[in-house]
């Protein structure tokens, strides 16, 4: 090989070695400044969700009242199993997701399909009234709920005139109508929110698919079982899992809709998890060990939820 | 068949009907609700009274309305306008300068969307307890403006904005700061618009936190004075329908001007 072609190729990979090198640094560059751009909120994150989940799990393993705490390991865990208003607002919290979900989540899907259709009119007068309950604030409609269920209230007082009940109905103080009462309020609340997802879906479906069925001659109901609801899985699952995490959560409603005053039933009746913790932490003499102890139930009771329904809707699909 | 198709019609605007009104009744409830007295509510009175005035000065007598408002207001536009700021660098940085373990960190943030608040409560009340911050506003404020969800939001948004006139900014000698804030904000105004107001509402709405961390009546918020005037032995409702009615009229009037954002805004979870 002639010597001036091997100090060509000398050169070629000196410059080839620049390029890596101009590449590499503005590979660098790059990587720095997208890492001050998303510092604030990494730092704010590990500050606020990440340190204090770490520290809750450190305190569920301790115990104690006031500033005193000692380490008791598991012990936190054996006292949860006994704890019969721990098994109470567990139950109360199952019983909101297990009912509350499903009812609101057809109800939207329901409603969405409706609104959905060309040929309805005031489709956006319906969309609009259905979707309004999302403006108000948890705390101001479960008060608006509390002022419409009282024992004379205007809801006794409508289903009494139309027949539908003989007496009135003790929605807030009976445990079971309590519960009930809650449902309501929540589904209230949120099923317009769920609808705007699934017309958002809805807008997706090509319209052929419609036209296709309907030139096959298959019914509306066929058509919604067969078309629209699978097409919608991935949104009716993400929905299922944001609504079951809201319900685990649950808080403001249960406390502004059935404690205060005459009309509270047994503290127990509604009591959910959130509100356990917080009565644990903050009502009662702080025993803030115990009281992260369950607040881990929670979370592992919404890693495991939201497993299970991305997995059901991973099955499905195939 | 075209018979039944003509009842199915008619029962579909049966229930819409059913559903719109149901959807609705409780504000009128509440409108007609602030002019009349309390028994008058327990008792299911669907006619306007002459109370209004009457209730609204007894409002203003037991708490101090424009105190509650003011701190309402202060916290809901300061965690606003931090929460976008931090939120939306955050999802440009993490979408136009993407590299594996930036994907790495994102993801971790992500995860943490699944924290419940109720999980957390607990040390960051102890937190802001040893740093003396308790019944201070900065504490409401705080942790609010740590949201990951508003990350995810502007990162998916920021897929569609243009790379080519990130490169035209460049040639034109901006620095990538100047970038963000010359070209990409104007550019993003709606995006912005949208989870500004998912913002505003949710921390003018927000409940649990201020209550664990906010002690004083001179510290609470329009929420908690509404929340405690009902957890009375005799709730004087139709004091508290003003109050409700003046608390939510901010959030309505922002979703009729601006619901196309709005719902923007809830949907950017699933684009």
């Amino acid at each position: 090989m002639p010597k001036h072609n091997t100090n060509k190729m000398q050169m070629q990979s000196n410059k080839e070695h620049d390029r890596l090198h101009k590449r590499y640094k503005s590979k660098l560059e790059k990587s720095s400044t997208g890492w001050n751009f998303a510092m604030f909120a990494l730092v704010l994150s590990a500050l606020f969700m990440i340190y204090p989940i770490i520290s809750s799990l450190m305190l569920s393993t301790q115990s104690g009242k006031g500033v005193l705490y000692e380490f008791v390991g598991f012990g936190n865990i054996v006292r949860l199993v006994q704890d019969n208003n721990f098994w109470t607002a567990l139950k109360n919290t199952s019983i909101y997701f297990v009912f509350q979900v499903p009812i609101m989540l057809t109800l939207a899907l329901v409603i969405a399909n409706m609104l959905n259709s060309k040929t309805l009119k005031g489709r956006g007068f319906f969309r609009t009234a259905i979707f309004l309950p999302c403006v108000t604030s948890l705390v101001a409609y479960s008060i608006l709920f509390k002022s419409m269920f009282g024992a004379d209230g205007i809801v006794n007082s409508t289903l009494m005139a139309v027949n539908i009940i003989n007496e009135p109905i003790a929605w807030l103080r009976d445990p079971f109508w309590a519960k009930v009462t809650v449902i309501v309020a929540i589904t209230w609340r949120w099923t317009g929110y769920n609808m705007i997802f699934y017309l958002a879906g809805l807008q997706n479906i090509d319209p052929y698919l419609y036209e296709a069925a309907d030139i096959d001659g298959a019914s509306k109901t066929r058509q919604f079982f067969h078309i629209t609801v699978p097409l919608l899985k991935p949104i009716i699952v993400y929905t299922a899992i944001m609504s079951t995490i809201g319900t685990l959560q649950l808080f403001d409603e249960v406390v502004n809709l059935t404690s205060g005053g005459a009309s509270t039933p047994s503290l127990n009746a509604t009591m959910t998890l959130s509100q356990y913790i917080y009565d644990l932490s903050f009502k009662y003499v702080p025993n803030f060990g115990y009281a992260a102890t369950v607040s881990l139930v929670v979370v592992v009771l919404i890693a495991i939820l939201s497993l299970v329904q991305f997995k059901l809707a991973g099955d499905s699909n195939e | 068949m075209n018979r039944s198709r003509k009842i199915g019609n008619i029962g579909r605007y049966i229930f819409l009907s059913l559903a719109a009104l149901v959807s609705i009744f409780p504000f009128i409830w509440m409108i007609i609700g602030s002019t009349n007295t309390a028994s008058d509510i327990t008792q299911g009175k669907l006619t306007f009274g002459t109370e209004l005035l009457n209730n609204f000065r007894k409002l203003n007598e037991m708490v101090s309305l424009g105190t509650s408002l003011k701190n309402s207001a202060i916290i809901a536009i300061v965690s606003t306008l931090l929460l976008l700021l931090i939120a939306s660098m955050a999802g440009y940085g993490f979408e136009i300068y993407r590299t594996k373990i930036k994907d790495k960190a994102y993801t971790l943030l992500l995860l943490t969307m699944m924290i419940p608040f109720a999980a957390i409560m607990i040390p960051l009340f102890r937190m802001f307890a040893e740093v003396k911050l308790i019944d201070s506003l900065l504490a409401v404020i705080l942790p609010t403006i740590a949201t990951p969800f508003m990350v995810f939001f502007f990162r998916q948004n920021t897929k569609s904005f243009s790379r080519e006139l990130i490169q035209a900014a460049r040639v034109d000698g901006l620095n990538e700061f100047q970038i963000f804030l010359y070209i990409y904000i104007p550019t993003m105004k709606s995006t912005y618009a949208a989870a500004g107001i998912i913002a505003f509402m949710t921390s003018w709405n927000n409940f649990l936190w201020p209550l664990i961390i906010l002690q004083s009546e001179a510290k609470k918020t329009i929420t908690l004075v509404i929340s405690s005037l009902s957890s009375a032995y005799f709730p004087e409702y139709g004091v508290i329908m003003v109050a409700i009615v003046i608390a939510t009229l901010p959030t309505i009037l922002i979703f009729f001007l601006l619901q196309r954002y709005f719902v923007e805004g809830m949907l950017g979870s699933i684009k």
